[in-house]
């Protein structure tokens, strides 16, 4: 709601130089005062303003003719026949049924397996049976269960943090916390590889936004110093110009993990704000799941603020930013996806406080996450045609081709065929979707696979023999 | 039936002379003691409680020497101030004492000035936590503060109450019946996630059945799902419409419709809140004129309106909105959040009430927040419109679906609604809804109050205007047993606070005749009774009607 108020230097700015200004500035001010008085109030000298009648008007509006609202989109068009041909029945567990047939699930982002988990379920019943499905309110206006204070307490603490804030929706995290403290004239730092969310952030907070090269660090020095000199020629507007870093842990586009080490330091000496996004990597990285911080054995406290949806690893819905207490509260009453909307479902934060059990009381699982990882990485890097792009141990890999052609539709198309031979032989791909006019920077075209820990090795076996197969049988055909 | 243009009735009484100026005296003390109080921590003679960014040595310093003269003066009224306001006793907070040198403060220390000075004196009135399900009555957790509203405690006791705040229109929030124990079937099946987007392996059999179902509903060829209201507005506007284009904005609009406008690109103008001749003088310049600076026709026009506004109780002047979209050949963009379900003969929105087609509307928008006690929210329209947004959609491209319990709660309260599960249940409740409304507005205006919006609305915004009368009225409003939402600016107009009625059919008569007895009795005392209008006829013509079923 603070966000009405504009926050922009040049108030500041203003207020400081009519305090300062000379006597004679002021009486040089106050003429011109007078003078665009006199302007405005003098018959304006218009030789060529053209007065419609009122006729010429209902010509004008009789003639107009609007486009479409909406391009057309046939029926058949590929990504509806997927979508169409490829609806689930059941739950998307390791194995579900698409079609009336059993598949091998490695579509889903279901990480951790949690999503077939049935104390989750038992938990969600519960709180059902308590609350209800919806809450019917704003977290302001009675939308406020006890379940999300609990769980935004749990989640800070499994973080170390002092507090978290909790949204209905994982999108609106990350784009809702960035406007929230980044406004016009600010200026933030990016990575080029950011997930949409982030890049629709972005846009809402009207700040001056510099990507640089997916993680490449001197490109960021590069950018940093030439801030630095911007900010010694006007160094008023630079003592109010907030300055923001804001990067992914795992970037779900790539599948690398970012250099924090290095971001961190570039934090401290250049005074950013590091936001990190960790939709991906919480859940995932580091030997309890805590997130890119405890892999790279980061305190949390050095990062500004993590956000990271609850709608992957954790296998629930919703969202929530964790961070020191003076930050993330400003989002309570700035952050739009919190204020605007109604509250996260308290069944679904009932399953996502389970979720948290479950991976507190086994932390064995992201070890062997992290095998299943390796392993997978390992395999796909065999197979013949295609290349895997990304850290091995990400949970995520983008699988495109080697040699990409110059047609991004093309390799669409023969990925989308991949999947489908796949799809035949009894295992569920997907190709990783994207807008391709509206993304910053777009990424290969990539077949991505998820990782499910509870993929035993002969599943994985069976399953890389079949990624082979299909690929073998699309590439030979169109080679 | 209240249907149809003639019966159309709003107001928006004009606010009293007397009561503007106290609550701009109001106002100015509660600035004029924040000032002093700033200054005073910026000194450091009062402590800092709010939990602000560790502070480097203040170089704002001299601004506050520069306007310390002109507040000397107001001293007199702080020393005795502190009798009420006792100086803090909490300890320095350790973790704020590590200085971070070289940053640029994240917040302006102006920016906070009116939740440090003003909000927090009445936080207690928002973000009451409950422990219950949020139907007709719910059960609030007692905070307790120890200091002054910068931090609350919870404590053990719950405070049971009547709940006029939730928007639980049709009173689908309930932890038992048949919505329940078909979501907890579901839950058993499907699991608590989809774990996918639409495009990406995350579409289940039960969003298909949904996506059928609320076309059905709606009237539309079409229509499909997002999990999440807002981000229905916000990731669906930018697929509409682009640079280049114009977005005619009433100037109430929704949050989600104001950030998904800003997401577009396009050019954005706003119009006097449901003035139909505003926006048609407006309409008409954009169309003759073009765009500015090339005077290049627009590419596409949108308006953009919202059913039931849930701030004023009004409803958006439809019939009108859709003759000028015919002339001027713009698009219609009707949000329904909080009228889909709540208003009409069958509970199909402001559309129904109107006894309009729903395909004159290009997009039909609506949440399943409110009436059907779920989450989320829905696009109708064409299948042309639809298939777009399936492919090209933010929300189906890049983020999971929606949960299938949530669907299926959707699924069950709008077979209800629809009578398609063989009660005439869903009936009861849209005509319980309705006579509730009708009710608790006469009362109102009988009683007094200074009442917004339209008739038939459920949502009853009753003046306040002054600010400690919104925490006044929230709080022996809780005391009496009635738990009622209380808003002031910046979401209102500076001297427009008000409080906020949302009906429910989950009231009975009993329940709505008790809440007004609380309300008759808080406005006696904090003396809110303002309005000076004459009884509207349909209130007369309502109570008359009433007396003649008593009689029979
Ligand atoms: C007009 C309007 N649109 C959208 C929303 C957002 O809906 P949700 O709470 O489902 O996110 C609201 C809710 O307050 C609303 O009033």
């Amino acid at each position: 709601m603070m966000a009405i108020i504009p926050a922009t230097w040049d108030m500041y700015d203003m207020f400081q130089a009519v305090i300062q200004a000379p006597a004679y500035h002021l009486i040089f001010e106050a003429l011109l005062i007078i003078w665009i008085f006199k302007l405005m109030f003098s018959k304006a000298y218009a030789p060529n303003k053209t007065i419609l009648t009122e006729k010429e008007k209902e010509e004008l509006i009789q003639e107009w003719q609007p486009e479409p609202l909406v391009p057309d989109v046939p029926d058949d068009h590929p990504v509806l026949q997927a979508m169409n041909n490829n609806i689930i029945s059941g739950r998307p567990d390791k194995v579900m049924v698409i079609n009336g047939k059993s598949v091998v699930n490695m579509a889903s982002l279901n990480f951790l397996g949690l999503l077939g988990d049935e104390s989750i379920e038992a938990a969600a019943q519960k709180a059902l049976s308590k609350y209800g499905v919806g809450s019917c309110g704003p977290r302001g206006f009675y939308g406020t269960m006890d379940v999300h204070l609990e769980l935004e307490e749990r989640l800070a603490k499994f973080m170390n943090c002092e507090e978290a804030i909790l949204y209905s929706y994982g999108f609106a995290t990350i784009a809702s916390a960035i406007p929230a403290y980044s406004k016009r004239g600010d200026v933030i730092f990016v990575d080029e590889g950011v997930c949409f969310a982030i890049q629709k952030g972005l846009i809402a907070s009207r700040s001056v936004i510099k990507y640089f090269k997916h993680n490449d660090m001197d490109d960021l020095e590069r950018l940093c110093i030439e801030q630095q000199k911007e900010d010694k020629r006007v160094p008023k507007k630079a003592k109010v110009t907030r300055r923001f870093l804001v990067v992914e842990g795992l970037y779900a586009k790539h599948g690398d993990i970012c250099p924090l080490p290095k971001l961190v330091e570039m934090k401290w000496k250049y005074k950013l704000r590091i936001f990190v996004e960790e939709s991906f990597s919480f859940g995932v990285l580091g030997d309890t799941g805590r997130g890119v911080t405890e892999h790279y054995g980061i305190n949390i406290d050095e990062i500004d603020l993590m956000a990271a949806c609850l709608e992957n690893a954790i296998g629930g819905a919703g969202g929530f930013c964790c961070g020191k207490k003076y930050i993330v509260d400003h989002q309570r009453l700035s952050g739009l996806g919190y204020c605007f909307s109604a509250s996260l479902p308290p069944m679904l934060a009932s399953g996502a406080i389970q979720s948290l059990n479950i991976i507190i009381d086994d932390p064995g699982m992201f070890g062997k996450l992290r095998n299943n990882c390796t392993l997978i990485h390992e395999k796909l890097s065999k197979i013949e045609g295609m290349r895997v792009v990304g850290d091995p141990v990400a949970p995520i890999k983008h699988f495109s081709l080697s040699e990409p052609s110059d047609d991004r539709d093309l390799d669409n198309r023969s990925l989308e065929k991949i999947t489908q031979e796949a799809m035949q032989r009894g295992l569920a791909l997907t190709p990783a979707r994207y807008l391709e006019h509206e993304e910053h920077n777009l990424p290969l075209p990539s077949i991505r696979i998820a990782v499910n820990v509870k993929l035993t090795e002969e599943e994985i076996d069976t399953c890389i023999n079949i990624v082979a197969d299909s690929c073998q049988a699309v590439l030979s055909k169109s080679s | 039936m209240p249907t149809g243009k003639k019966t159309y009735w709003e107001s928006f009484e004009e606010t009293p002379l007397y009561a503007a100026i106290w609550t701009y005296l109001g106002y100015g003390l509660l600035v004029l003691v924040g000032h002093i109080r700033d200054f005073f921590r910026n000194i450091g003679l009062e402590r800092q409680k709010s939990c602000t960014e560790p502070k480097l040595p203040n170089s704002n310093l001299w601004v506050y020497g520069s306007i310390l003269l002109s507040e000397i003066s107001a001293l007199y009224l702080y020393i005795q101030m502190l009798e009420y306001y006792d100086l803090p006793k909490c300890e320095q907070d350790d973790t704020n004492c590590c200085y971070i040198t070289g940053f640029v403060p994240l917040y302006q220390s102006w920016e906070s000035f009116y939740t440090r000075n003003l909000y927090r004196r009445i936080r207690d009135c928002w973000n009451r936590p409950i422990c219950s399900v949020a139907g007709a009555t719910m059960d609030i957790m007692a905070r307790e503060t120890h200091d002054h509203g910068w931090n609350f405690n919870l404590t053990d006791k719950k405070i049971h109450v009547m709940n006029f705040g939730s928007y639980n229109y049709l009173g689908f929030a309930e932890n038992e019946g048949p919505c329940k124990d078909a979501v907890e079937k579901v839950t058993n099946e499907y699991g608590i996630t989809a774990c996918g987007s639409r495009q990406e392996l995350g579409y289940l059999d039960i969003h298909k059945e949904l996506d059928e179902l609320i076309a059905q509903y709606l009237g539309v060829e079409a229509a499909m799902t997002v999990p999440m209201g807002f981000a229905t507005n916000s990731m669906n506007m930018p697929c509409l419409v682009g640079k280049g284009s114009l977005i005619f904005s009433d100037e109430l609009n929704h949050a989600s419709l104001v950030l998904g406008s800003r997401l577009t690109g396009a050019t954005i103008r706003t119009y006097k809140h449901n003035d139909i001749n505003d926006l048609e003088k407006k309409l008409r310049s954009a169309v003759v004129h073009g765009q500015p600076r090339n005077h290049r026709p627009w590419k596409k026009i949108l308006i953009v309106v919202e059913g039931v506004y849930s701030m004023e109780g009004s409803i958006v002047n439809l019939p009108e909105v859709l003759r000028l979209k015919k002339k001027y050949k713009a698009y219609v963009y009707l949000d329904e959040a909080h009228s889909v379900g709540a208003m009409g003969p069958h509970g199909r929105g402001v559309v129904d009430y109107f006894g309009i087609d729903p395909k004159e509307i290009d997009i039909m928008m609506g949440t399943f927040t409110k009436s059907f006690g779920s989450s989320g929210g829905y696009i109708g329209g064409t299948k042309k419109l639809i298939n777009h947004l399936r492919c090209h959609s933010h929300a189906s491209v890049y983020s999971p679906t929606m949960p299938p319990p949530v669907a299926q709660q959707i699924i069950a309260s709008m077979k209800i609604i629809m009578g398609l599960d063989g009660t005439g249940e869903g009936m009861r409740r849209i005509e319980q809804l309705k006579e509730n409304c009708r009710y608790f507005r006469r009362r109102l205006h009988e009683m007094g109050f200074i009442i917004y919006g339209n008739k038939d609305s459920p949502v009853v915004p009753l003046l306040l205007f002054m600010p400690a009368k919104i925490a006044a009225f929230s709080r022996e409003c809780l005391k009496r047993g009635l738990g009622t939402v209380v808003v002031g600016f910046p979401a209102t107009p500076i001297i427009e606070s008000r409080a906020r009625f949302c009906l429910s059919a989950a009231h009975t008569r009993e329940m709505v005749d008790k809440a007004l007895d609380v309300i008759n009795e808080v406005g006696d005392l904090l003396k809110l009774k303002y309005s000076r209008m004459e009884l509207p006829q349909w209130c007369e013509d309502d109570k008359n009607a009433n007396h003649l079923v008593q009689q029979h």
